[in-house]
């Protein structure tokens, strides 16, 4: 046991302000949760409660097991676009007897549940989960088909819908669609192209022409229940393994469709009791200093994530701008890599490239804590191999075949964002607290290079530099990369799967760490040459 | 000297009986019914003895089946506790002559006793005031009210109250009726009825050798149905002067007929102060404990020493404080004193009050025992956890017995324990019992026969609020237990959402009614629905702690299947939660012939009451453009014919019946 001590002054000026800071951040993002919430609206909610059907979230309550958790993924997808704020599809992880399961529900009270670009990424991103977790996949499906208006950005790339489905079920992951209002032409093919599938009698639709495509395909006339009706594909096409009496129906063959998938994770229990951390997460908020530019201690962090805030720290003496070390979270045993004052040297590089390739080793899932501004620059630090150093860690990261799990807690700049597995590096979760930041620099940064490359070009070319013009050129630039990275922003773009409440750090990895332990945990075969 | 006893009984008696043959050194032998096979009191025993079937009359009536059971087990006595048998003269000679020592009066004693009729004949010669007895036949306006009772009778039955004559006639033969299927013997007679009487007996012991003691005064005024369910001693009725004058009657009345062993002189006390005999019971009681802690007598110990030819020193012991019995019975007496069964699944008196988790007796109660101490709690019992509460013998599931320095300590106390106990299972008489002990009027000692239907005391001690409150623990324990019982998920709070869009919905019955929960779980504790002044302070599957309005209250929480039983300082409650979704498939008729689509019925092809033979088409569907004909499964008879040409019908529909 090395139980992490924690110095974190509750009354201290700095802890207050930095606390009030984040419970106003946090206030933002309820109301922007909420707009995800409302779906398309108290109008369309009505109408479609009056109708007697469910909301996709009242779907999935029921369908998940009674007081279990569920994390819903990208809740703020198409954030800051035209469309609304959900993407039209709810997305999560969810027990459902017993078994985790990745679920898709679309919302038919948001234009009739039609796809657009973003629930299109929202929806592939939900999959991709499922793939590289081994997860079984339940679709909830009430939807109008692809939103026309946008068809030219779906129609292509939305063929790896059914594509995904029939791959999973080659690669033994279930699919279960339970189909409670339209599924028609393209939608047609996710429940044919899943392993079960479930209708619910007069509400399920079905077919890939409806009435009017197919008179004036073919001149017949025929209404929907033919064409597509659960009767129908219970009886006749067989497309339909169970017909449900109504929506409550369906969720419970689902829930017993589920059951007996006889289904087994194939990662390895937790090794652990789940000892609750020593120190109060509650600090977490206070923790966190409103300013980025503040650099703060992440043992801090990790005091109040892991187990029994229990953390043995390899090479706490060397490269200490990065801090390493050995957790466990909900029993499931990690590595710890936390950025401590932002900047990455090549002692850090190397550390976290040793640190990396020993978790693959010994098959541990790593947990990166991303508060960092880049690698160093300058002259010293060119000549002592910064990039072989970097690329060092790059190469561990991309290689490395340990599940990783990303959290933003501040900063996350340039090629630090690489080393510590921001998303383009494929982790199998990436979660934003509410205060982060992620860009290639910084603003201010960012609109320095841009003044100090527009007054070089000047020079070069004589003429005189229009000072107040870079003025507004340098607050512009800065405003604008400021919106962009900001969390909402990121999250609204699929950049990572949702913006979290420090506190519910603990319990989002916990489920992260049991849902990828759904498949195998396995170290890498081989990485990258490493430039020595 | 006894030395392998057989006790010919059941239930907690037979348990009771066992408990003294230990503290002897007896081996205790057993008999059971098929119903009975896993009772505590067969394991307790050393020996065993099965008797084939459930009914009494095949099993604990049948004489025969004792007396060899006794033979083949290698007993030497036999006890036969109360009811059944005990007071059977025919089964006391049966043991005597197979050459076994009867623990009980001689079969004499038993007989003349046994005639009601007789025996009150016999009292009135040896100067013991008795009721005058009227013949149905001649009964008249001005004796009513009257009570028709089965000479042979006891524990109530066969015995009616009788208001108008125009009722008497229906009485007489329902007491006959009743007492000729309950005692074989369908003998009745009629008392003038006391409204308010109490009922007072005597617990007398007498030895072959002359010597008798007469116990001071037991009430056993509390009944219902005539049945006794709540017993006392000192009676609060009863004056030193009284009590002279009714244990030198109950001791003239056992000196009259000679009388041997542990018996008890039953009398009604009128208002006035006068008393009668009533009867005089052959056995020892049901409610025999009160007199033991009162007393520090072993009744049953001395029941055996008698039987063994023993002298009774100088006595009774004398009485110190007083005790209280009450008898559980599981039956609901809102709902007229229904029987009630089922599994027991958990039975305890708890220690220190409700809430306090434990499943441990008390160190304070003792089971059919008596401490040396003047205060205490003490409990008979005939069923343990998980037992099988069934339709066969009597409904009473144990007696708890309180005794204190003074009565109103004695009835705190017992209101108390049975307050706190656990009863998991089947509806008692518990939340009576506690109210009757806590009710003004019996603390006052203003207790009668009459006392139950006088006083309705049938409300449940939890009310509706407290039911409320009561399912939201059982909520809340249930998603305790959940996360524990999940496979996965273990270390994540219960209910956790990063996105809440509504609370958790649990749904209970209580009381008949239906009581939604509607709750989440958050960081902060619980928020529900329709209580605002409610706050978590902890809880885990069995235990739930909820800050009520700035009280705390712990509440215990057994949940077994669908069945939960919630007590706290509230109250006892029983819920059934409502599954979270119905199974689909009610039973059809045998013989139902379904609609395996919905359709149309285009044509029926047979009458009802025709005579079908198998694969003979009968209805005939049409849907989704196909033509379905539902043929006869068998050879048989068109019972029903549930639709004509031209019905729509839904899949499933019921079209005809086939037998």
């Amino acid at each position: 046991m090395t139980t992490l001590r924690s110095t974190v002054d509750r009354r201290s000026p700095e802890f207050l302000a930095n606390r009030e800071a984040m419970l106003a951040r946090l206030a933002e993002l309820a109301e922007e949760h909420a707009k995800a919430l409302a779906g398309g609206g108290p109008k369309y909610v009505d109408r479609h409660h009056g109708r007697g059907k469910l909301l996709p979230r009242e779907r999935i309550e029921l369908l998940v097991d009674q007081d279990s958790a569920f994390l819903e993924l990208s809740p703020l997808a198409a954030w800051g676009t035209d469309h609304t704020v959900g993407a039209s599809v709810v997305t999560g992880i969810g027990v459902i007897s017993g078994v985790e399961c990745l679920i898709v529900a679309n919302d038919p009270t948001v234009r009739g549940g039609a796809s657009n670009p973003w629930t299109l990424r929202k929806t592939f991103r939900a999959t991709d989960i499922a793939l590289a977790n081994r997860l079984p996949v339940v679709n909830l499906v009430e939807s109008g088909g692809a939103d026309l208006a946008s068809q030219s950005e779906i129609f292509v790339p939305g063929g790896r819908l059914f594509r995904d489905l029939t791959r999973f079920s080659a690669a033994r992951i279930p699919t279960v669609t339970l189909v409670f209002g339209n599924s028609t032409a393209g939608g047609a093919y996710v429940p044919g192209m899943s392993d079960h599938v479930v209708m619910v009698r007069e509400r399920a639709k079905v077919f890939l022409g409806g009435p009017p495509l197919v008179r004036m395909a073919t001149g017949e006339e025929a209404d929907d229940e033919e064409l597509g009706g659960a009767e129908m594909h219970a009886r006749v096409s067989g497309l339909a393994d169970h017909l449900a009496e109504d929506e409550l129906d369906a969720l419970r063959l689902g829930r017993r469709i589920v059951a007996r998938l006889n289904w087994r994770k194939h990662g390895p229990g937790p090794s652990l009791p789940p000892v609750e951390p020593a120190h109060d997460p509650e600090d977490l908020l206070g923790i966190v200093p409103s300013d980025l530019r503040t650099p703060f201690d992440p043992r801090e962090v990790i005091a109040r994530i892991v187990d029994g805030s229990d953390f043995d720290e390899f090479k706490p003496r060397y490269g200490t701008s990065l801090v390493t070390g050995w957790a466990s979270l909900h029993g499931y045993p990690l590595g710890v890599l936390a950025n401590a004052r932002g900047v990455l040297f090549s002692e850090e590089a190397q550390k976290a490239a040793q640190f990396i390739q020993l978790a693959n080793s010994a098959e541990v899932p790593l947990l990166f804590l991303q508060n960092t501004t880049g690698y160093m620059v300058g002259r010293e630090y060119e000549q002592a191999g910064i990039i072989k150093h970097g690329a060092m860690m790059i190469n561990a990261v991309s290689n490395s075949a340990v599940p990783h799990l990303t959290v933003v807690m501040g900063a996350s700049y340039g090629a630090g964002n690489y080393g510590m597995c921001g998303r383009a590096y494929d982790p199998r979760f990436l979660f934003t607290w509410p205060n982060a930041k992620s860009a290639v620099m910084g603003p201010a940064q960012l609109a320095g290079v841009l003044s100090i490359v527009a007054r070089q070009a000047a020079a070069a070319k004589g003429q005189p530099y229009d000072e107040e013009a870079d003025a507004n050129l340098r607050a512009m630039v800065e405003q604008q990369v400021e919106q962009q990275s900001l969390a909402p922003f990121l999250s609204g773009r699929l950049y990572d799967d949702g913006v979290i409440d420090p506190r519910d750090t603990r319990a989002v990895l916990g489920i992260c760490l049991s849902a990828i332990h759904s498949g195998p945990v396995r170290g890498a075969e081989r990485f990258g040459v490493f430039r020595m | 000297m006894i030395t392998r006893l057989l006790v010919a009984n059941r239930g907690e008696i037979a348990r009771r009986v066992i408990r003294t043959c230990r503290d002897l050194g007896v081996s205790p032998v057993a008999v059971f019914s098929d119903a009975d096979a896993d009772a505590p009191h067969v394991g307790e025993a050393d020996l065993a003895v099965r008797l084939p079937g459930a009914a009494p009359s095949e099993t604990y009536l049948r004489a025969d089946l004792l007396v060899a059971a006794a033979r083949t087990a290698g007993a030497d006595a036999v006890h036969p506790g109360y009811g059944f048998l005990s007071e059977n003269a025919d089964f006391a000679r049966a043991v005597l002559d197979a050459g076994l020592t009867w623990v009980g009066p001689p079969p004499e004693a038993i007989a003349a006793m046994g005639s009601k009729v007789a025996a009150k004949a016999m009292m009135a010669e040896a100067g013991v005031p008795v009721l005058p007895e009227l013949d149905p036949a001649e009964v008249t306006e001005a004796d009513l009210p009257v009570l028709v009772k089965a000479s042979a009778g006891g524990g109530g039955r066969g015995m009616r109250v009788v208001r108008s004559l125009s009722a008497l006639p229906t009485a007489v033969a329902d007491a006959e009726a009743e007492a000729a299927s309950a005692f074989g013997d369908g003998t009745v007679f009629c008392e003038p009825y006391l409204e308010r009487g109490r009922h007072i007996e005597v617990q007398v012991l007498a030895d072959r050798h002359g010597a008798v003691w007469a116990f001071p005064e037991r009430e056993c005024s509390l009944q219902r149905r005539h049945q006794k369910v709540l017993e006392e001693t000192p009676s609060p009725a009863v004056d030193e002067e009284l009590r002279e004058a009714l244990r030198a009657a109950a001791t003239a009345a056992v000196t009259a007929i000679g009388y041997v062993g542990a018996g008890t002189v039953e009398f009604l006390l009128a208002p006035d102060g006068r008393f009668f005999f009533l009867e005089t019971n052959t056995r020892l009681q049901v409610e025999h404990p009160i007199t033991e802690c009162v007393t520090g007598s072993d009744l049953v110990r001395w029941q055996l020493a008698i039987a063994e030819g023993a002298r009774l020193p100088e006595g009774p012991p004398p009485a110190r404080g007083h005790a209280i019995e009450v008898r559980l019975y599981a039956e609901d007496p809102a709902d007229g004193w229904r029987p009630s069964t089922g599994v027991l699944h958990r039975f305890a008196l708890a220690s220190g009050g409700p809430g306090t988790g434990s499943s441990t007796m008390d160190g304070q109660v003792v089971e059919f025992r008596t401490g040396e101490r003047d205060h205490g709690l003490r409990l008979d019992s005939g069923v343990a956890g998980s037992s099988v509460i069934g339709t066969h013998y009597d409904p009473m599931l144990a007696k708890v017995i309180a005794w204190a320095p003074t009565r109103t300590e004695a009835a705190r106390r017992l209101a108390s324990a049975l307050a706190s106990a656990r009863v998991h299972g089947p509806t008692t008489n518990r939340d009576l019992l506690v109210r009757a002990l806590r009710h003004p009027a019996f603390l006052a000692g203003d207790t009668d026969t009459a006392f139950l239907a006088t006083h309705d005391l049938t409300a449940p001690l939890a009310d509706r609020r407290a039911r409320e409150v009561s399912a939201l623990a059982a909520a809340l324990a249930d998603a305790a237990d959940a996360r524990r019982r999940s496979p996965v998920q273990r270390g994540v709070p219960p209910g956790w959402r990063n996105l809440s869009s509504q609370p958790e919905r649990k749904r209970f019955l209580a009381a008949g009614e239906e009581i939604e929960i509607a709750y989440r779980l958050t960081r902060d504790g619980v928020t529900a629905e329709g209580f605002p002044e409610v706050a978590l302070v902890g809880y885990d599957a069995e235990r739930v702690v909820l800050d009520v309005d700035g009280v705390r209250v712990a509440f215990d929480v057994g949940a077994y299947g669908d069945e939960v039983y919630v007590d706290s300082a509230l109250g006892p409650v029983a819920l059934r939660q409502v599954p979270r979704f119905t199974e689909p498939g009610e039973a059809v008729e045998e013989g139902s012939l379904l609609a395996p689509m919905p359709g149309t019925v285009v044509a029926v092809e047979a009458a009802e009451g025709d005579e079908v033979r198998a694969g003979q088409d009968l209805v005939v569907l049409e849907a989704m453009k196909m033509r379905h004909a539902v043929r006869a499964p068998a050879d048989g008879v068109l019972r029903a014919l549930k639709v004509a040409a031209g019905d729509q019908v839904e899949a499933g529909a019921v079209l005809a019946v086939v037998h």
